[in-house]
C-alpha cells in the first residue's frame, strides 16, 4: 500500500448527498478479478452518456478538474455496497482523499486499506473546502496527515480527526495482515480456548 | 456483573486483542465468499505466499454473476462473468476450500440465502462476507456484517477482522402488524423514519412484539436492510423460532453439542437496563404497505400516498429528491397507485426464500399476471426452487404468467442478463433502488413479495390490501 503523508492537489467539489457505491463504480466494472483500471469506471453514468461520451458538465469531466486528487462531498458518501472497487476506481482515477460531512462504514474501512484517506468535518467547515475547490484548478488544496490539517488555497486551516492506529497505518503503508499474523499467538490461544467453550461452532 | 446487550455479549466471546485505542482483533467463526469481492483477495494471498488459515469455517458460492436460465448448466456465455466464476471454483480448489456449492449444485444460491439453509450461521457467531448483506445472518442472533476485499485476505489470512466497537442501537417496534402488512414494510418503514445515514456507526438490535411475531424468514428480511439504514449489522436476540429453524439443518450442531449450544444461545438477550446508544420506537399499527418512490432506500412512503414534492425537503435532499424524481420519470402530485409498471422482480436475499414465494402464490390465487408485462421469480437457492416445485407452487405461480428461473442474485444488481433496459419501471422485491442498480437507465420501486404480486397483476403499484 502506497503510504499517505502530504498532499497537494486540485479539489474536485460534488456536493451531493448519498453518493451511493453503485454511483461511484457501477456493476458492469465489478467483473473484474483485478485491483487496477477501474478509473475509467469512475463515476460512469454521471460522467459519460448511453453513446459513451462524456457529459461536459459533469465536474470530472471539467479541465480544471481532470487531474483531482481530493474529492469534496455531501453527507453519506460511499454508502451501499461493501464493494472495495469503489476506493480501487477512485485510486485508479488518482483520488487520494476525500473529504465529507459522514461516510458510510464499509466505504470508510475500504479507503484505509488502499491508501486514501477520508476526512470527516462538520458540514460548515465542508463548505468551507466545497467554496475553495469551486475555484477551479488554481486552489490547490494541502492535507498533512502527520499535523490533522488542511490548508485550502487562502491560507484557511481546518483540523481533523483521525483514529491513531488508522493513521500509522497509513503514514507507513502498512500491510495490516502482516501485523496480525504477528499475534498468531492470541489467535491461536483464542481457538484452543473456543474449542473448548463452544465446540460446535 | 454489567448488563450487557446482545451485542456487548457476541463481541466479548470473540475478541481475540483489543488495543488502548480500541482497535480490535476479532474472531470470525464463518467466513462467506462470493465470487464478485474474492478473486483480489485470493489474488494477494497467492502473491504474498500465504493460506486459508481455516478453510474449514470458508463457505463459498457464485451468485451474483451466474445467469438464471435453465441451459447455464452448459457454460456462461458472458466471458467476463465465466472468468469470474471459474476463477472461485479455481481458488476454491487451490486454497483447499471445504464447503463450496459450485453453480451446478442444486444447494447453490444467494451465499446468504444458503448460509442459513445449510445451518453454517448459528446464534452467537461472528459472520463476515464481502457483501453487505451479509446484515441478514443477523436474524439469528449472530454478529453479521459486510467487508471489503482487503477485509475479505485478512479473514482468510487469520480468522480474525481489524475491527472497533460499534455503538448499539435499539428498534423496537411494538404492536401487532395489521394485514396485508409485512417484514419488508417493517424494514423499509425503519429506514424511511431513520434515513440512509440513520444507523451509522451503530449495531441495530430489533426488538419488541411485532419482530418477535415474525418468522425467521421475515426477520432475515428485516436484518438483510439493516445495511440500508446504515448500520453496520442488524441483530435480533435468538428464541424458540431460532432454534426450531436450525435444528436439523446440515452443518447445525447434534446430540450433545446441540444441547451445549442450545444451554448458551439462550443466554443471548440484551440484559435488564443494558445501554443503547441510540433507541428508535415504532407502532406496528402506524405500518401501512409501502413502496419507495426514489433513488434511495429512504424514500419510502405507503402506499396510498402520492409522489412528494422536492421543496418539501430540506438541506441537501432537496436537490437529491429533484435528481430521483427526474430519474425516476414521476410528477411531484401523481399518485403511486397510478404509477404504471413494466416488469416484477420477486427473488433477491431479502425476498427470495420459500416463505416469500408462497406468499406470491397465495395472492396470485386464481389471479393472472396482466397481459404485456415481463414478470419474474428466482429462487434465493436451488432447495428453495426445488421445495416450491415439490409444494406445486411453481407450476402455478408459471401458469399465472411467472417466468421460473434458476437460483442467483440476478435482477437485484443485473450483473448476469437479467437486466432492466433505460427507462423500464420495475416492482422489486430487492433492497436497493439506486440508480442504475437494475439495469443502465432502469427504474426501481422497492416493496415486500405481496405488493410486488398485487402490482403484477394490475399493470401499476396496487395496495396489496384492496385484492386481498
Ligand atoms: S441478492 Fe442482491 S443484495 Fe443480495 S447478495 Fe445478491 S446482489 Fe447482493
Amino acid at each position: 500500500m502506497q503510504p499517505f503523508t502530504t498532499l497537494t492537489g486540485v479539489a474536485a467539489p460534488l456536493p451531493q448527498v448519498n453518493v451511493d457505491t453503485d454511483m461511484i463504480i457501477p456493476k458492469q466494472y465489478l467483473k473484474t478479478i483485478e485491483r487496477t483500471g477501474l478509473g475509467k469506471g469512475l463515476f460512469d453514468e454521471m460522467r459519460y452518456d448511453e453513446e459513451g461520451n462524456e457529459r461536459p458538465d459533469f465536474v470530472l469531466n471539467q479541465p480544471a478538474y481532470r487531474n483531482a486528487e481530493v474529492l469534496v462531498a455531501g453527507e453519506n458518501f460511499g454508502c451501499g455496497s461493501s464493494r472495495e472497487h469503489a476506493p480501487w476506481a477512485l485510486l485508479d482515477f488518482g483520488i487520494r482523499c476525500v473529504i465529507a460531512p459522514s461516510f458510510a462504514d464499509i466505504f470508510f474501512n475500504n479507503c484505509f486499506k488502499n491508501g486514501i484517506l477520508p476526512i470527516v468535518l462538520p458540514q460548515e467547515q465542508v463548505d468551507i473546502v466545497m467554496e475553495d475547490a469551486r475555484r477551479g484548478a488554481n486552489a490547490r488544496v494541502t492535507v498533512d496527515l502527520e499535523a490533522q490539517t488542511i490548508t485550502t488555497s487562502d491560507g484557511t486551516v481546518i483540523s481533523f480527526e483521525v483514529e491513531p492506529f488508522r493513521k500509522h497505518c497509513l503514514l507507513n503503508g502498512l500491510d495490516d495482515i502482516g501485523l496480525s499474523l504477528q499475534k498468531a499467538a492470541a489467535i491461536d490461544a483464542f481457538e484452543a480456548q473456543a474449542a473448548t467453550a463452544r465446540p460446535w461452532v | 456483573m454489567p448488563a450487557k446487550t446482545l451485542y456487548d455479549k457476541i463481541w466479548d466471546a470473540h475478541l481475540v486483542h483489543e488495543a488502548e485505542d480500541g482497535t480490535a482483533l476479532l474472531y470470525i467463526d464463518r467466513h462467506l465468499v462470493h465470487e464478485v469481492t474474492s478473486p483480489q483477495a485470493f489474488e494477494g494471498l497467492r502473491m504474498a505466499g500465504r493460506k486459508v488459515r481455516a478453510p474449514e469455517r470458508t463457505i463459498a458460492v457464485p451468485d451474483h454473476n451466474v445467469p438464471t436460465s435453465a441451459d447455464r448448466a452448459q457454460g456462461i456465455e458472458n466471458p467476463e462473468s465465466r472468468l469470474q466464476v471459474e476463477t472461485l471454483d479455481r481458488n476454491a480448489r487451490e486454497f483447499g476450500l471445504m464447503h463450496y456449492y459450485e453453480m451446478n449444485d442444486i444447494r447453490q444460491g444467494i451465499v446468504h440465502i444458503v448460509g442459513p439453509e445449510q445451518g453454517w450461521t448459528l446464534p452467537g457467531m461472528t459472520v463476515v462476507c464481502g457483501d453487505s448483506h451479509t446484515a441478514t445472518h443477523g436474524a439469528f442472533g449472530a454478529l453479521a456484517h459486510g467487508i471489503g476485499t482487503s477485509e475479505v485476505e485478512h479473514v482468510l489470512a487469520t480468522q480474525t477482522l481489524i475491527t472497533r466497537k460499534s455503538k448499539n442501537m435499539k428498534v423496537e417496534v411494538t404492536g401487532t402488524l395489521p394485514p396485508g402488512v409485512t417484514a419488508k414494510d417493517i424494514t423499509l418503514s425503519v429506514i424511511g423514519a431513520t434515513g440512509t445515514a440513520g444507523g451509522t456507526g451503530h449495531v441495530i438490535e430489533y426488538c419488541g412484539e411485532a419482530i418477535r411475531s415474525l418468522s425467521m424468514e421475515g426477520r432475515m428480511t428485516v436484518c438483510n436492510m439493516a445495511i440500508e439504514g446504515g448500520a453496520r449489522a442488524g441483530l435480533i436476540a435468538p428464541d424458540e423460532k431460532t432454534f426450531a429453524y436450525v435444528m436439523g439443518r446440515p452443518h447445525a450442531p447434534k446430540g450433545a453439542q446441540w444441547e451445549a449450544a442450545l444451554a448458551w444461545w439462550k443466554t443471548l438477550f440484551s440484559d435488564e437496563g443494558a445501554h443503547f446508544d441510540k433507541v428508535v420506537t415504532l407502532r406496528a399499527e402506524d405500518i401501512a404497505p409501502v413502496v419507495t418512490w426514489g433513488t434511495s432506500p429512504e424514500d419510502v412512503l405507503p402506499i396510498t400516498g402520492t409522489v412528494p414534492d422536492p421543496d418539501s425537503f430540506s438541506g441537501g435532499k432537496v436537490e437529491a429528491a429533484r435528481r430521483s424524481l427526474d430519474y425516476m420519470g414521476l410528477t411531484p402530485g401523481t399518485r403511486l397507485q397510478d404509477v404504471a409498471i413494466d416488469t416484477v422482480f420477486i427473488g433477491s436475499c431479502t425476498n427470495g426464500r420459500i416463505e416469500d414465494l408462497r406468499e406470491v402464490a397465495r395472492i396470485m390465487e386464481g389471479r393472472r399476471v396482466k397481459d404485456g408485462l415481463r414478470a419474474m421469480i428466482v429462487p434465493g437457492s436451488g432447495l428453495v426452487r426445488a421445495q416450491a416445485e415439490e409444494e406445486g407452487i411453481a407450476q402455478k405461480l408459471q401458469e399465472a404468467g411467472f417466468e421460473w428461473r434458476m437460483a442467483g442474485c440476478s435482477m437485484c444488481l443485473g450483473m448476469n442478463p437479467d437486466q432492466l433496459k433505460p427507462g423500464e419501471r420495475c416492482a422489486s422485491t430487492s433492497n436497493r433502488n439506486f440508480e442504475g442498480r437494475q439495469g443502465r437507465g432502469g427504474r426501481t420501486h422497492l416493496m415486500s413479495p405481496a405488493m410486488a404480486a398485487a402490482a403484477a397483476i394490475t399493470g401499476r403499484l396496487t395496495d396489496v390490501r384492496e385484492l386481498a
